[in-house]
């Protein structure tokens, strides 16, 4: 598998660290236990298109979102996590 | 000898001498093992699987499920290798299998006579009661008469390389439609990779007469060959099978490197496995002829139709002298024809349909029986074909004395690879045959593979294929025309033929020996699914993945049940598409070069120093320095730890990981990742840190130290140096990209030493002597960046042992200088290298928790560090970890171990019980976290975690250990067995 890092180019999968939904936001703390409790714990599974964190490990060790779909691993889109949610 | 006088692509000038089964016999270069053996009139070369029937070699490709043998012996031996795709060499040597004692007279044969207890799912009716028996008789039977070749169980001699490649245009299989497309790719300038699992190029073109341009096809094929191979921009890769198709546009492959000859050249890898990245794939794989069922398809001597004609054609072969040719389309009458140009006799041609074809007009049929809407149902002989029994459309019966049956029931698009993505093949009622209807992306499948059959339409369909592909990259596409293609002329019809009211062995899967009664026995057990028909028959499961069964277990299934073809559907394919040595997927990851090494700047003066190397994750690290006289690794560690406490020791602790942390808001982020407050820490001073995880659990520790307001350096253990990384990344980048901050791994570029014990101030002080290391001038926690012979090093007053201690840092590539000076100036003082265990002893002496305590299931008051939580700030794992679980003071948390004999041994991973507790899992109310002999005390002593913890000092306990068998009374003490006041390591 290939991942497009928005910051190297089209990487070998293996050099990447896969993390998971990309939806959880950290709670500001102070925040309700439940709060925190859905961002440690809680995650989508669609089958479908997700957004994803995975971390260039073995590259330039940006966290990087894509947007993939599940059913096929298509990747749609990638981006640097840092720059913020909306591409 | 078979052998024809003339023809064939064989290199009659070079004979090669091989054995079967300890009989010499002779071939030709360009022959493969299964040719050679027809060639000299070897017929019986395999006993089957269940019923140990004799078999003999059915195709001539990597479909064949009959012809497997041993190929080569001792550690190179390979079981269960395809007569039909080993190319010949001289020397060489294979066997035959699953049979005893001989492939002439098989014991195991007898089965036959057990057949109906084989039948479909017999591995669930027969093995099934008493279940008492199945350990005892039942397994051991089953593996001894199952399998087929066995494994040297020596180790592998040879190597396997890996390789990546990246190319516009991957064409799998160099028949006539990829030679057609990679001509058109290749004069186009895209870059190309050519595929092909033969060891020569060309597919059918060798197989068939065919002529194409003035040429024969095979000459046409290797003008081609040539041409690719003098472009730059095209890779031939003959020998080399694609076997998956993976995400992201990735294939697999593996190209046979040496497979051909003797053994490896020196240096050179038996296989390479290629991962090949292509912006677009054609498959061109071509087709898989189907056999016929009838009874006695499998002796030996019955062949699939295009099997005959590629050992007639291409290793000039007569593989019979008689021939019968039973037929579902014009392949088999094709076949006639190639028979009889090469002078053998064709005593009867059986054609399932109504009509000859116009290809008939052709042959000589003068002295041969023609059975339209026939059938063949019975075959004489055992171990070689001898007669077939023919039955006409009238029903009548003649038997015709034969050496050669000849089969054609169609053929299938060998599309296994393009199903590789869960993409379910779809019937085709005007082909008769399963193709291909979604593609992995950006592949496609041309000619046969595509179900365009005929030799022109098939170089046809390259050549657009292509010129589409060269369009896509946005370039101009070579002109392309192949002229004047003169086949065989027969027609596409593709029928699927299945018989009905057979009596008889009649197989369907050849290699796993599922007859046509198996079939219709599961569809009658109500097995009517394909995939719970697949399981329940095994048919298919083989190694040949039925590739020649599949389609005939279909039509079989579908007859039973009254459905169509299209509504059974048929399975899809994983990968291996033919099977691969686990050898070449490992590659160079075995042995030593199982995963990399990393060495730290002092590990070859440790290895000079009589050092004991363990692996610490990739990193060897000296366990202890072996001393002239020292036998028991004991005494070294004891004299280590004794001498550093009791002067001065130093440590390789270059391993820990170290990050630095710079920016305007480096302190910031700090506070946030860790437990206590990092704001707060002056310049020059350093701190112990806690880390949690998000979810409240204690994640690692370490210290960091400030050097500027804007530049911290962080440790953290060694074997959580990548997590840590990570960890502070995702804050940086994912949590609160608005800090600006930078983080960067540096653990590579320091080498760091540790210098402890009463007498490390001196030697440092004799190291330093421009730095005032006095007490109040260099305090405990105090760091600094200083020069070294004009080097920077940074000076740590930190301390792991208890003692007082220092830990200095260089650049790595003058870490043995570093070292080496520190041994001279602390000569005079007696200063000795310890390694990881008497470190370990020392921490555990003064109870540190470590990774045995950090192990992801303790919270920060587990480990008696609850105090430090700040409870001024937010950071991260700050509100999971005050959950009521994870505060319970019930919870397990740290303590030490005393044994009440002091010659008691405390082994970790025993557990604690009440004192006459019974020893049970419900009884368990802790457990030893580290052990080890305290030289200091001398005495055994442990840290546990045990339920209470603090609140318990002082009781007695009985530690159990149940796997190494023994109960030692124990009394639970503080966790700081050394110094719990902390003096040394102030003063
Ligand atoms: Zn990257």
């Amino acid at each position: 598998m290939r991942i497009p890092c928005p910051y190297c180019g089209d990487r070998d999968s293996q050099e990447f660290v896969y993390r998971g939904d990309a939806a959880p936001v950290r709670p500001s703390d102070p925040a309700e236990e439940t709060e925190f409790f859905d961002y440690v714990y809680l995650r989508e599974n669609p089958a479908g298109p997700i957004d994803e964190l995975w971390y260039h490990a073995q590259g330039c060790r940006n966290w990087i979102t894509l947007t993939r779909d599940t059913r096929d691993h298509a990747i749609s889109a990638a981006r640097l996590t840092s720059e913020g949610k909306s591409a | 000898m078979s052998r024809l006088n003339t023809g064939g692509l064989i290199d009659r000038a070079r004979p090669l001498k091989f054995t079967f089964d300890g009989k010499q016999y002779s071939g030709f270069e360009g022959d493969t093992l299964a040719a050679a053996l027809l060639a000299n009139d070897v017929r019986l070369v395999a006993r089957s699987f269940k019923y140990h029937r004799p078999r003999g070699i059915l195709t001539a490709g990597t479909e064949e499920p009959n012809a497997l043998v041993t190929l080569r012996e001792g550690a190179r031996a390979e079981p269960n290798s395809k007569a039909t795709a080993v190319p010949l060499y001289d020397g060489l040597v294979a066997s035959s299998q699953n049979r005893w004692p001989s492939l002439g007279f098989d014991l195991l044969a007898l089965n036959q006579l057990a057949s109906p207890i084989f039948v479909a799912g017999f591995y669930y009716k027969t093995f099934m009661r008493p279940a008492a028996l199945w350990e005892k008789l039942y397994e051991p039977l089953i593996r001894r008469a199952a399998g087929l070749g066995a494994l040297s169980g020596l180790p592998d001699p040879d190597s396997y390389d890996r390789k990546h490649a990246f190319c516009d245009l991957l064409v799998i299989g160099a028949g006539p439609a990829g030679l057609a497309a990679a001509l058109t790719a290749g004069r186009s300038g895209l870059r190309v990779i050519v595929a092909d699992d033969d060891m020569a190029m060309g597919g059918h073109l060798l197989k068939e007469r065919s002529e194409i341009a003035g040429a024969t096809g095979a000459d046409w094929a290797a003008g081609v060959v040539e041409e690719l191979a003098s472009y730059p921009n095209v890779t031939l890769l003959p020998r080399t099978g694609v076997f998956g198709v993976y995400d992201g546009h990735e294939y697999g492959a593996v190209e046979r490197v040496a497979d051909h000859l003797p053994e490896p050249l020196p240096g050179q890898p038996r296989q390479r496995l290629w991962k090949i990245v292509a912006k677009h794939a054609l498959l061109a794989s071509g087709a898989i002829e189907r056999p016929l069922i009838f009874p006695g398809n499998d002796r030996p001597g019955v062949m699939m139709a295009s099997a005959v004609s590629a050992y007639l054609n291409r290793f000039a072969v007569a593989p019979g002298k008689k021939a019968v040719i039973f037929t579902s389309c014009d392949t088999g009458w094709q076949t006639a024809l190639d028979l009889q140009a090469a002078g053998i006799g064709v005593a009867a041609v059986v054609d399932t349909r109504a009509q000859k074809p116009a290809l008939a007009d052709r042959l000589d049929l003068s002295d041969s029986v023609v059975a339209l809407q026939g059938a063949i149902v019975d075959i004489k002989g055992s171990k070689s074909v001898k007669g077939a029994t023919i039955r006409d459309g009238s029903g009548k019966e003649t038997t015709v004395a034969c050496d050669l049956v000849a089969m054609s029931g169609g053929w299938n698009p060998a599309i296994g690879l393009g199903s590789n993505f869960g993409n379910r093949p779809v019937w085709s009622e005007e082909l008769n045959a399963f193709l291909l209807d979604k593609t992995p992306p950006d592949f496609s499948s041309i000619g046969s593979a595509a179900g365009r059959m005929s030799l022109t339409s098939a170089l046809g369909d390259g050549i657009r294929a292509a010129t589409e592909v060269v369009q896509q990259m946005g370039k101009s596409p070579a002109e392309m025309a192949i002229a004047d293609v003169a086949e065989t002329g027969g027609t596409n019809e593709n029928m699927l033929w299945v018989p009905s009211g057979i009596e008889g062995k009649a197989f369907v899967d050849f290699q796993n020996d599922v007859t046509a009664s198996d079939i219709k026995l599961a569809a009658s057990e109500g097995f009517v699914s394909i995939e719970h028909l697949k399981r329940y028959t095994t048919m298919g499961m083989a190694t040949d993945q039925g590739k020649l069964s599949q389609i005939n277990g279909h039509g079989l299934l579908a007859e039973e049940t009254k459905k169509t073809i299209a509504e059974a559907g048929t399975i899809m394919s994983r990968p291996p598409y033919t099977p691969i040595a686990l050898g070449v997927v490992a590659g160079h990851h075995r042995g030593e070069h199982f995963r990399p090494v990393r060495h730290t700047a002092s590990h070859d003066w440790a290895a000079e120093n009589g050092a004991a190397f363990v692996d610490v994750g990739q990193w060897k690290r000296a366990q202890w320095f072996v001393q002239p006289g020292e036998t028991e690794w004991r005494t070294s560690v004891d004299r280590e730890v004794n001498a550093t406490r009791g002067g001065v020791g130093i440590c390789d602790v270059s391993t820990l990981g170290k990050i630095d942390v710079l920016g305007p808001d480096a302190a910031t982020l700090l506070d946030r990742l860790y437990a206590n407050m990092f704001s707060t820490l002056p310049v020059g001073r350093a701190r112990y840190g806690l880390m949690l995880r998000e979810d409240g659990f204690v994640m690692d520790d370490g210290t960091a130290t400030r050097f500027a307001e804007d530049k911290y350096y962080v440790t953290t253990t060694t074997a959580n140096a990548a997590r840590v990384m990570q960890h502070i990344d995702f804050a940086r980048q994912v949590i609160w990209p608005e800090l600006d901050v930078q983080a960067t791994s540096v653990t590579e570029q320091w080498a760091t030493y540790s210098i402890a014990g009463p007498q490390s101030r001196a030697v440092l002080q004799a190291l330093l002597p421009d730095i005032d290391l006095a007490n109040e001038a260099f305090k405990f926690m105090a760091a600094g960046e200083y020069r070294w012979r004009g080097t920077k090093i940074r000076l740590f007053r930190v301390s792991f042992s208890g003692e007082l201690a220092y830990e200095i840092s260089i650049g790595a590539n003058r870490g043995r200088q570093l070292l080496e000076a520190i041994m001279a100036a602390g000569a005079p003082f007696g200063i000795v290298p310890y390694g990881t265990e008497a470190l370990g002893v020392m921490r555990i002496e003064k109870g540190h928790p470590a990774g045995n305590e950090m192990n992801g299931q303790t919270t920060a008051g587990d480990l008696g560090m609850g105090r430090m939580l700040s409870t001024k700030k937010d950071f991260v794992g700050r509100a999971m970890a005050q959950r009521p679980g994870l505060t319970d003071p019930g919870r397990m948390s740290l303590v030490g171990l005393k044994p009440l004999d002091h010659a008691a041994t405390l082994r970790a991973g025993a557990h604690l019980l009440a004192k006459g507790a019974e020893p049970k899992a419900a009884n368990v109310q802790g457990r030893v976290t580290s052990a080890a002999f305290s030289p200091t005390l001398g005495h055994s002593i442990a840290l546990a975690l045990v339920t209470g913890g603090q609140e318990r000092i002082g009781e007695e306990m009985m530690l159990n250990d149940i796997v190494r068998g023994s109960d030692v009374p124990v009394e639970i003490c503080d966790a700081v067995f050394v110094d719990p006041a902390g003096e040394r390591l102030r003063g």
